[in-house]
């Protein structure tokens, strides 16, 4: 049975819009206009439980959004929703206590307090006993190469110790689902790996349901089997990371080392000439048209090696937004 | 879960939140200082009375004008609130959503901040009210042991209906950008009919008996009065303050419900 349901799930905000200028400003203070933007319109997508499923859309694409409407935090316009058995917005303390959310932008912890004291109080709100709190402690600061780490002022934390710290004040009390909104952002490649194998070995260790926003590619390969892909508050795409180069990227990159120097013309006619530098070449060619055009060139010409790629993941994904492809 | 554990588990936030906050508040150890100091507007109000008295037919004698300062200091220090400014910033900024994703009403976090704080004040006000022994050592009196102890509940009801009060205006944040207008418009009120400025006592008969059923007086001068030995009607004091107190719970849980249906959680 799915852990997470969206059905139909949309959010209308009322924007106050104001014209540019001193008369637009004295408009906007007599008579203010408000313009309706609709940030999700009827997504509707299932998660089983145990699923790491990335959420990939452009900034304003409804992604943080609709991680706030299955969160409880932001009251749907119209649609269902149903998290690990619950209706989010109710918050009840029951459904509270299975998720959590993890905002890379933001933090829950106290700044000038060392996290172990945030910590004391997220246990005593998730009715942890002191001993199963200072287990669980031990057990995720190991996980997250935190020891020692949590006695000092989290002000005096850097970026990527603060944001791990975060993390474990998220999953204190174990939540069987859990979303993360970029949980990454600005934090170095070493950092960057940590958290993404954390997320993987608590996933397998506790079979908690991800679903996670991220702008770094290399979070979504690294986690995700499935993605969400939102554009314009619209759902356009619910499969495998591999069904989402199929779907929107009709070509296959074929790069090439010659024994000789050909010209953009004579090459042109197998496919796209992406790059063309003195004995190399990069062609992209139609994915129906692969096999064929790769004879063809091992035929015509003298070719030294050739190696045949998908076009990275972010480029398909980028060239899908900025087009409004669907 | 039964009565007995939600109590125990109830015991256990409350510390916790308590314990956490009073270090949170202790770490401003020079700011507490200039915190407690910038109430001290009774004790300048003290100067004037007193000063006053002596040259003028009052209800108090210039001795009982410093005595009353004295506790308005006291009270005032004990009911200050603050928590529309840290609020209004939580649903602006949006950093309300961390606070509504645990199993407990945020309110208890603002509510145990203030709680927290008061304890980490008390050393400062116990140094000003030292100051002030030495400066009007003429002024200083022992109230009877029953009217301390009823101070007391007084100033913690005080304090909450003043908390309750002003957790209301916060949760306007949910409609308008700044909340913290609406306090400031109250304050006008609070200031001239709390008894902060001067007792009630020396207002008009009439006037003094209409405010007497508003909340301003029992944010400051009920308490105050109990512990002075001033005339009041005691029955008739706390059921309007438990009057206003609960008229203010229902309109600011009224006000929270429908709040939360605008939150959009901006900036997070």
């Amino acid at each position: 049975m799915p852990i997470i349901q969206a059905h139909n799930l949309t959010k209308v905000y009322p924007i106050a819009f104001k014209q540019p200028g001193f008369r637009g400003t004295v408009q906007h203070f007599f008579r203010r206009e408000y313009k309706n933007i609709e940030a999700v319109k009827g997504v509707s997508f299932e998660l089983e439980p145990g699923e790491i499923v990335g959420f990939l859309g452009p900034n304003g694409a409804g992604k943080t959004t609709t991680l706030k409407m299955l969160t409880g935090l932001v009251h749907p316009s119209s649609g269902e929703t149903r998290v690990a058995g619950h209706v989010p917005f109710r918050r009840e303390p029951a459904f509270l206590r299975r998720i959590s959310l993890v905002m890379g932008q933001k933090q829950q912890l106290i700044w000038d307090l060392p996290a172990r004291d945030s910590l004391k109080i997220n246990a005593a709100i998730y009715g942890l006993t002191e001993t199963e709190a200072q287990q669980r402690i031990g057990e995720l600061s190991e996980m997250l190469f935190l020891n020692g780490k949590l006695e000092q002022p989290v002000r005096k934390l850097s970026l990527g110790e603060r944001m791990k710290a975060e993390l474990l004040a998220a999953l204190l009390h174990h939540p069987e689902v859990l979303f993360l909104d970029e949980p990454t952002l600005g934090l170095d490649v070493n950092a960057q790996v940590a958290v993404r194998n954390f997320l993987k070995e608590y996933n397998a260790h506790y079979q908690a349901t991800l679903l996670l926003t991220s702008h770094y590619m290399a979070d979504i390969t690294a986690l995700c089997d499935r993605v969400l892909l939102i554009h314009q508050g619209m759902l356009i795409y619910d499969g495998s990371l591999d069904g989402l180069l199929e779907k929107f990227s009709p070509c296959r990159a074929v790069q090439l080392d010659f024994s000789q120097v050909y010209t953009r013309e004579q090459l042109l006619v197998y496919g796209q000439v992406e790059s063309l530098e003195g004995q190399s070449a990069r062609l992209l060619v139609d994915r129906d048209k692969l096999t064929e055009t790769v004879s063809r060139l091992l035929a015509d010409l003298d070719v030294v090696d050739l190696s045949v790629t998908d076009p990275p993941v972010e480029e398909v994904i980028g060239q899908v937004f900025l087009e409004g492809a669907v | 879960m039964s009565d007995g554990k939600g109590l125990m588990q109830a015991t256990r936030v409350a510390r916790s939140l308590l314990s956490v906050y009073y270090a949170y508040m202790v770490e401003y150890r020079a700011e507490l200082l200039f915190w407690v100091l910038s109430g001290s507007l009774p004790l300048i109000l003290l100067g004037v009375w007193t000063t006053a008295s002596e040259g003028g037919q009052f209800a108090l004698s210039s001795i009982e004008f410093a005595r009353y300062f004295l506790a308005v200091f006291l009270t005032r220090q004990f009911t200050v609130v603050w928590v529309i400014w840290d609020f209004e910033k939580e649903v602006v900024e949006g950093t309300l959503s961390f606070r509504l994703l645990q199993p407990l009403d945020p309110g208890w976090h603002h509510f145990s901040t203030h709680f927290a704080e008061r304890g980490a004040r008390i050393p400062f006000i116990f140094a000003l009210v030292g100051l002030f022994a030495l400066l009007y050592p003429q002024a200083l009196w022992a109230p009877e042991l029953w009217r301390l102890g009823l101070y007391i509940v007084t100033l913690l009801i005080a304090f909450s209906l003043r908390f309750l009060v002003q957790y209301t205006f916060a949760m306007f944040a949910f409609w308008i950008e700044r909340a913290t207008a609406i306090e400031q418009f109250w304050f006008l009120f609070y200031l001239f009919l709390s008894g902060m400025v001067a007792p009630l006592n020396v207002f008009p008969e009439g006037i003094a008996q209409a405010v007497m059923w508003t909340p301003f007086p029992y944010l400051i001068y009920f308490p105050v009065a109990i512990l002075l030995g001033l005339e009041i009607n005691l029955v008739q004091g706390f059921c309007v303050m438990l009057g206003w107190f609960a008229l203010f719970w229902l309109a600011n849980r009224w006000l929270w419900k429908q709040g939360l249906k605008r939150y959009s959680g901006m900036g997070a």
